[in-house]
């Protein structure tokens, strides 16, 4: 009864339509024994921040396909930080490209996946960023 | 500060993690439980059950819309999905039908999975309804799926129980099933704009009749007679009948009616003495609980492990017989 499940927000902030990639995520974390809260589409930063702290989840999953990646994850960073929530990992998903990948890396994005990428890694990658 | 002092003050993070602990029953969390208790017991708890697919998120979105908007009310939603039996982990979405309640501070939603554990699941609700009552919400939601003994007694937990239906999930046959009917306050008919809700809605009221009888109709070679039902039992209050109402909760149609049912029944309560009765009872079965689960630790702590399986292998060899090796662990003999 005490053990601790890994709480994690599957999100999709900004316009684009496609939640497949979501829904895929959310149903592999699902199967590796965490607890996913899946929000739907079109959340703007402030109800993703204000999810996750309702929540108190670990981890923050967001995709993004439409390519404002650079302009949602930081505010999306900054309102978890503002809310006390400084421990939250957060993690991305979608059309990035490289010379994005890195700076959402110096931003403190824990990990970046693109098209192609194996849900075991992520599963991995959360339960590394947990533990750690 | 301690957790629950920041609670009472209504720091919002303190209380997202002090749901947290409560949930995963640790230590911080019953430390904090102790010290809210005096500061429970205001809030009015709604269930709302049902089977999946009637429209319970939909449906509790918009009652909660409408105690903000009308009422002015703190509102608080627990909204419980299933987890898996067999990898432990959920996929947790009805705040996807609640996104019209996001960016008010007077509404808090968590969402919890049902872990599966035996009866624990009404405990950890109930404990997380009492940390938001001592937080200062009105107003305590809890949406839970209507399969299962669990569920049920979530349901039980609250003042008013809403069950939720809707039009062709099933023929009267479900409607006289004992169980989650039994429960109900106040039944809901929700997706009224379908075809079959005459249906849905004469099976419940027929069920309902049953239970509630206020006429006696007799069918005698082809006339019909009626008489009056035997007077129930003689008590100062009023006995409640559950209303059958209508709603759409995607369109907000039969809100308003829905909210005024649970303020009539409220009132019933109040005046029926029925609110102490529940409390009582809910108080009750938490007590119960916690006696058996302290029961079940001094037992873990004064009976060694190796001793558990050396019994256990012995009724699995069939040299004794369960109810034995009870009396040996129990030192009864």
């Amino acid at each position: 009864m005490t053990e601790k499940k890994i709480r994690v927000l599957v999100a999709k902030p900004g316009l684009d339509g496609h939640d497949r990639g979501a829904k895929v995520v959310a149903r592999a974390l699902r199967d590796a024994g965490m607890e996913v809260i899946y929000t739907g589409l079109r959340q703007t930063p402030e109800m993703i921040a204000e999810a996750a702290l309702q929540e108190d989840v670990d981890v923050v999953g967001l995709s993004v396909l439409s390519g404002a990646h650079m302009a949602l994850a930081p505010r999306i960073m900054e309102l978890l930080k503002m809310n006390g929530q400084t421990k939250v990992k957060v993690f991305i998903g979608g059309i990035i490209p490289d010379e994005d990948l890195h700076r959402l890396k110096e931003m403190g994005v824990t990990g970046v996946y693109g098209p192609g990428a194996s849900t075991e890694d992520i599963i991995r990658d959360v339960r590394s960023a947990m533990a750690g | 500060m301690t957790y629950a002092q920041s609670v009472i003050n209504g720091d919002r993070l303190a209380l997202a993690r002090l749901l947290t602990q409560v949930e995963n029953n640790a230590p911080d969390g019953r430390t904090a439980l102790i010290e809210l208790f005096p500061y429970t017991g205001k809030a009015h708890l709604i269930g709302v059950t049902g089977a999946p697919g009637t429209g319970k998120s939909s449906l509790v979105n918009q009652l909660a819309l409408h105690y903000r908007k009308a009422e002015d009310k703190r509102i608080a939603i627990v909204a419980v999905d299933p987890s898996s039996p067999f990898t432990g982990g959920a996929v947790l979405g009805d705040r996807v039908r609640m996104r019209d309640l996001t960016g008010d501070a007077n509404v808090f939603i968590r969402s919890m999975a049902s872990r599966g554990s035996l009866g624990g699941l009404a405990q950890s609700t109930a404990n997380m309804a009492q940390v938001f009552d001592a937080a200062g919400f009105d107003i305590i939601i809890i949406e839970t799926v209507g399969a299962g003994q669990s569920e049920v007694d979530v349901a039980r937990l609250a003042h008013t129980t809403l069950v939720v239906e809707a039009p062709g999930l099933g023929d009267d046959i479900q409607a006289i099933k004992a169980g989650i009917l039994e429960i109900a306050d106040i039944l809901v008919v929700n997706k009224a704009d379908r075809p079959g809700v005459e249906n849905t809605e004469k099976a419940l009221k027929s069920m309902l009749d049953l239970a509630h009888p206020t006429e006696r109709v007799f069918q005698h070679h082809g006339s019909t007679m009626r008489v009056a039902a035997p007077a129930q039992p003689a008590s100062s209050a009023p006995m409640w009948i559950p209303p059958i109402l209508r709603t759409v909760s995607t369109e907000g149609k039969g809100i308003v009616e829905l909210a005024e049912a649970i303020a009539r029944h409220v009132v019933h309560l109040r005046q029926s003495g029925d609110w102490a009765v529940r409390e009582r009872a809910r108080l009750e079965v938490e007590l119960d609980a916690l006696v058996r689960e302290s029961l079940m630790n001094r037992f873990k702590e004064s009976v060694p492990q190796e001793m558990v399986e050396d019994v256990l292998e012995k009724v699995v060899q069939r040299n004794i017989s369960p109810w034995e090796a009870v009396k040996i662990l129990m030192k009864e003999k």
